[in-house]
């Protein structure tokens, strides 16, 4: 059999179905090779020990009738996990340790996955590069000096590297399809309402959505067909009838109507994403999809609409870190003493720096010439998608325009970093769904990635046209194992 | 539109995140490069746009308004920096 941790989610889940793999024999491979990687920062809490134990139970007693039969998995540090640490990446939640399990994760549980620990990621998810981490930034396993995306950086580099087989991540304005395209990697940003946010650490409620990151697009499908479920606890998730997606996944595209928005033609956009899109194009065009050129007109608005509504939110979710309740508390002479010492020190710079944005678009005298104008805009975007989908099935864009850049690079240029999700913020403000899928390298061999856009609820259709693609394109990853001494 | 160290200030007062002076000029440049990008939005004209309130247009399902978790305390203070017994400490707001 192939070495345990080169195969994919689905060859591990076929192998324990028939009993050529025990859970513990896949839980020990994935945890070795963990244990062996600690130079990319991955991880931020290691919770091996009693994935191995929990690995064991499984065995003596296996359910091969779960999806996810025994498989070992890492999840992104933004979920809670019941009594197992969860910082979202900030000094201000170093010590949590929720009481309570995320739908999510335990929805992936429910099917009989094992958690081997929790994965790095920006402070509070906010950032591009993972370099806002209270825990250290993390190194892309493609190359050593490069990010591996953020926010969901830590996941990026754990699914690429072959840490776990497969993770979830959350996507506020690109955090997960940004990642997956800057490791070579597929991931996918559910409908906003697919997947409850009961227990994931807020950080803007309207747009935070969970969801795979996976290596290839069944696993993909696979781990969307289970983290996807209606959820009471969660006033914002939607009952609708969901697909059996990996089950349904289907490569016969033929005849689906793609759409190719002539304002993702940025300025200063490299060659080599010009060049990818096109590629794109053809793929799809192989595959039987018909190619419609479509208009986004409101495109360009859509950064700075997001750096006012997510800021804004965030600094109304992030009120709650207080120093009472739970999390770090600096002592102050006084209460409000108290309160501006605990958030000066128990959050980072670009935190900081949300909530102050967020907090004076909302102030008085502010709201109507800020937020309010987001909102109108923001409305305006959606609407653009609605009329582009009267026409089309799905929307093809380059997920990024660049390719991962070096650590260090931009983290003196705020704005310079926000250009990072020029491609991704749009479906969030829209509430979309998008995949991200790795469809070639730049000129120094780094992966890029193509993104598709669905309609609403569409899911299935996203993913079996990067299901088809994804067999065209035959992406190979280039990681030689360089940290591994 | 220029934010100056004044609004900073008041800035992070509502914001109740301490600054000192050196963190108030770097705040005020990053802050005014990133409203100046910002400031795009004025390009458009959206008087007769109706704001997005939510992007999911579906209704909010009602439940009954009945009790499913019960005693929570415990859990409750788990994760306080600072307890007694069964209550939150915190410094003295009263004199």
């Amino acid at each position: 059999m192939l070495d345990i941790t080169k195969q994919s989610l689905s060859e591990l889940v076929e192998n324990i179905k028939n009993k050529k793999l025990s859970s513990s024999e896949a839980t020990k491979a994935f945890v070795e090779r963990s244990e062996k990687s600690k130079e990319l920062n991955a991880y931020i809490t290691e919770d091996y020990a009693n994935a191995l134990n929990k690995a064991k139970t499984f065995d003596e007693k296996p359910n091969l009738d779960l999806k996810l039969p025994g498989i070992p998995m890492a999840v992104k540090d933004l979920f809670c996990t019941k009594d197992l640490r969860t910082t979202a990446g900030s000094k201000i939640l170093n010590n949590f340790v929720p009481t309570y399990e995320s739908t999510v994760t335990q929805n992936i549980w429910n099917e009989g996955a094992i958690l081997m620990g929790k994965l790095n990621c920006d402070e509070f998810a906010m950032g591009s590069s993972n370099e806002t981490s209270f825990f250290g930034n993390v190194q892309n396993p493609i190359d050593k000096n490069l990010v591996p995306g953020g926010s969901s950086g830590g996941s990026s580099s754990a699914v690429a590297a072959q840490l776990t087989p497969i993770t979830i991540g959350t996507d506020t304005g690109g955090s997960i399809r940004q990642p997956a395209s800057f490791t070579g990697t597929v991931g996918l940003k559910p409908t906003y309402g697919s997947c409850s946010r009961y227990g994931i650490v807020a950080f803007a409620s309207s747009l935070d959505q969970a969801g795979p990151m996976a290596q290839n697009v069944k696993d993909c499908a696979l781990l969307q067909e289970v983290i996807s479920t209606y959820d009471e606890k969660d006033s914002t998730s939607i009952d609708f009838k969901r697909n059996e997606y990996s089950k349904e996944l289907t490569k016969d595209i033929k005849g689906k109507k793609i759409g190719i928005p002539k304002e993702y033609r940025v300025d200063g956009m490299p060659k080599e994403i010009e060049d990818l899109w096109k590629k794109g194009i053809e793929y799809a065009k192989d595959c039987g999809a018909e190619i419609i050129d479509i208009s986004l007109p409101h495109t360009n608005y859509a950064l700075p609409t997001y750096y006012i509504v997510a800021p804004a939110e965030a600094s109304s979710n992030l009120a709650r870190y207080d120093g009472v309740k739970y999390g770090f508390r600096a002592e102050g002479e006084n209460l409000i003493d108290m309160y501006e010492k605990t958030r000066s020190e128990g959050f980072g710079a670009e935190v900081q720096r949300r909530i102050m944005i967020g907090t004076y678009v909302l102030s008085s005298g502010y709201y109507d010439a800020y937020y309010l104008k987001a909102q109108k805009v923001r409305k305006l975007i959606k609407n653009d998608f609605d009329d582009a989908y009267k026409k089309v099935d799905a929307i093809l864009t380059p997920s990024t325009p660049s390719s991962a850049f070096k650590i260090g690079e931009k983290t003196n240029d705020p704005v310079s970093m926000y250009l990072n999700d020029i491609f991704t913020v749009p479906v969030n403000l829209a509430g979309l769904p998008g995949i991200s899928i790795p469809a070639g390298h730049d000129a120094k061999g780094y992966p890029l990635g193509l993104q598709i856009i669905g309609k609403a609820f569409d899911e299935q259709n996203i993913l079996n046209i990067a299901y088809a693609m994804e067999e065209k394109i035959n992406f190979k990853n280039n990681i030689n194992d360089w940290w591994i001494k | 539109m220029s934010i100056d160290l004044k609004t900073i200030k008041h800035i992070s007062k509502l914001s109740r995140i301490s600054v000192d002076e050196k963190k108030a000029e770097k705040l005020a440049g990053d802050l005014n490069s990133i409203f100046e990008f910002i400031e795009k939005l004025n390009e458009l004209k959206t008087d007769n746009v109706e704001p997005l309130t939510s992007v999911a247009e579906t209704t909010l399902k009602l439940r009954s308004d009945e009790v499913k978790s019960k005693n929570l305390r415990e859990q409750v203070i788990k994760n306080s920096p600072k307890e007694n017994e069964d209550y939150f400490v915190v410094p003295k707001v009263i004199e």
